[in-house]
């Protein structure tokens, strides 16, 4: 089996985000950039399921400018057997990302596609979710554990509620929730060995995607600033100011 | 004319209450009709409750043995089928409706809003990216429908009792998939009220330092009424399950109180907080972020002042 993995690069979680003055866009010129979090989750998952016996083959998928090639070394360093770069320079908005994927699968055959849950920049939470429609296969969302047996999936759920546990027949789409595992550091030898993995170029215009972008972003603004309050000395003084705001 | 339609949330035949505020964003459009859609195996007391709320024209349900638990899978071509003339279709913008809604807008073959915080006008709206740390306004395009996810947090639930829509079943015999089933549902029992309506919250974060001193938290929430959270450094330490996690890939709340104890204040977590009324740190550390947030700020140790807390209020 083949596991398809959305490798996506974004802004380092650590970075403060500043909205430019003119309300155009945030500040990335010198900014960190590394992979999504729920993405190295998705990533890591795979391996396993590949080290398990499970999978045969992982295969990392960016969509994004030439320099991108480098965030995909990145993921092969990692333990991915190859990437696919989908290149443009054009932002890609979820239904545009689920389109492209879905033409991948069609290429590739996976078996599971595991992708984030969200992406730390839009914070959007689509994209597997459109996959998987646009597939008519099963979606397991937002997945705190994963076990793949008999041709289906047994995904235990991060849900509002609590835990839910589905099951979801193989081809899937999973995505990723932060306690499914914790991703493994990459070793240096493993830097050098990734030079020599494959990396597919792919031109997006080649893949026959509709690329229209049904939203428009018209301003950027920094949030509402919560203003700093007060220092109290000991715990009375916190109980008489809750009290006096009608609080308790 | 905007119609907007509503996908209640529900579970055990309760109505959830962030259909309410989704409504109250559905009547922030300004359209000429608020309808409630209800997918169940048996709507009727989920659809009685929505009848009451203030501003919903109607109520319709979509009764199929399917519908028995809340998968995407099923769900979605149902709804998708139920969109057909209107103009907009909002969900909330919690598990339920995040794992539902892209997939209607990928049914429908139209982009989703994710988290609005405001209606601008019926085709713009402002929704929070990067953690909260930006707010975008986006418009959508008017020729097609408008698939949003709405932030709860960010809209107080229309108000509910006097009014009596109409409840109209639905037959939408679409073919639904089988390769996905439910299995189980393993929730937390409690008696504390619920974590993401509830008006006051104590949450707790990795300076409780163990599961079992969690239980000075949860002794304080239940003396004054609160619901219990918790930091992400909580949970994944354990001290408390997932479904008490509070941030922006966790919950979003906005309670009248919140209070902050032993948490650092990660912007991740900030973001799930910042729409409360009033925020109260207690952390040992004087030079913690979280302190940037507060409008009250106690610096020491927690396991001396929440004792001293409970004897203040007597």
């Amino acid at each position: 089996m083949k596991i398809l993995v959305g490798y996506k690069r974004v802004v380092d979680y650590n970075v403060r985000i500043q909205v430019k003055p003119d309300g155009s866009g945030v500040v990335t010129d010198g900014v960190k950039l590394s992979a999504n979090p729920f993405d190295d989750i998705a990533l890591e998952e795979a391996l396993r399921l590949r080290e398990k016996g499970v999978a045969e083959e992982v295969i990392v998928v960016g969509i994004g400018p030439a320099n991108l090639t480098a965030h995909l070394r990145n993921g092969l360093a990692m333990g991915a057997n190859r990437a696919i770069h989908v290149t443009t320079e054009d932002a890609v908005q979820p239904l545009t990302a689920a389109r492209v994927f879905l033409k991948l699968i069609e290429k590739e055959q996976p078996g599971l596609v595991i992708l984030g849950k969200q992406a730390i920049d839009d914070d959007a939470n689509q994209t597997g979710q459109m996959l998987a429609a646009l597939w008519d296969r099963p979606q397991a969302t937002f997945a705190g554990k994963v076990e793949i047996a008999d041709g289906k999936a047994t995904v235990t759920r991060e849900v509002d509620a609590g835990l839910e546990v589905i099951e979801a027949e193989l081809p899937a789409v999973i995505t990723t929730d932060l306690r499914l595992n914790e991703p493994r550091f990459i070793k240096l030898p493993d830097i050098m060995k990734a030079k020599s993995k494959p990396i597919d170029l792919i031109e997006f215009g080649s893949l026959g995607v509709e690329a229209h972008d049904h939203l428009k972003t018209t301003h950027y603004a920094a949030p509402a600033k919560r203003s700093k309050g007060v220092m109290v000395k000991d715990a009375a003084e916190l109980v008489a100011a809750l009290k006096q705001k009608g609080l308790l | 004319m905007s119609k907007i339609l509503v996908i209640a949330e529900h579970l055990g035949g309760k109505l959830n209450a962030s259909t309410a505020r989704a409504v109250s964003a559905a009547a922030a459009v300004k359209g000429e009709a608020i309808d409630v859609l209800v997918l169940s195996d048996a709507p009727d007391a989920v659809a009685a409750e929505a009848a009451k709320i203030e501003g919903v024209n109607r109520v319709l349900t979509v009764t199929r043995p399917e519908n028995a638990h809340p998968l995407a899978a099923m769900l979605a071509p149902q709804i998708a089928k139920a969109a057909d003339g209107y103009s907009h279709v909002f969900a909330p913008s919690t598990t339920f409706g995040k794992d539902v809604a892209p997939r209607v807008a990928a049914l429908l073959g139209v982009a989703q809003v994710s988290d609005v915080m405001s209606v601008e006008a019926a085709h713009t709206f402002k929704r929070p990216i990067y953690a909260g740390n930006a707010i975008i306004t986006v418009e959508a395009d008017a020729n097609h429908t408008v698939v949003a996810t709405i932030r709860t947090a960010s809209w107080s639930a229309a108000a509910s009792g006097t009014n009596t829509a109409p409840v109209e079943a639905l037959a939408i015999d679409v073919p639904l998939p089988t390769h996905t089933r439910f299995v189980e549902l393993n929730q937390g029992s409690s008696d504390r009220p619920d974590l993401q309506s509830a008006s006051k919250v104590v949450s707790g974060g990795r300076g409780v330092g163990s599961k079992e001193n969690f239980d000075i938290i949860y002794k304080f929430a239940d003396k004054i009424g609160a619901a219990v959270g918790a930091s992400r450094a909580a949970v994944d330490a354990g001290y408390c399950p997932n479904e008490m996690q509070v941030g922006q890939t966790g919950k979003i709340i906005a309670p009248e109180l919140y209070m902050a104890i032993g948490i650092s204040g990660a912007i991740q977590h900030l973001t799930g907080i910042k729409d409360a009324g009033t925020i109260v740190a207690i952390n040992k550390d004087g030079e913690a972020p979280i302190f940037e947030v507060a409008d009250f700020g106690l610096v020491g140790d927690l396991f001396k002042i929440i004792p001293e807390l409970e004897a203040a209020l007597g």
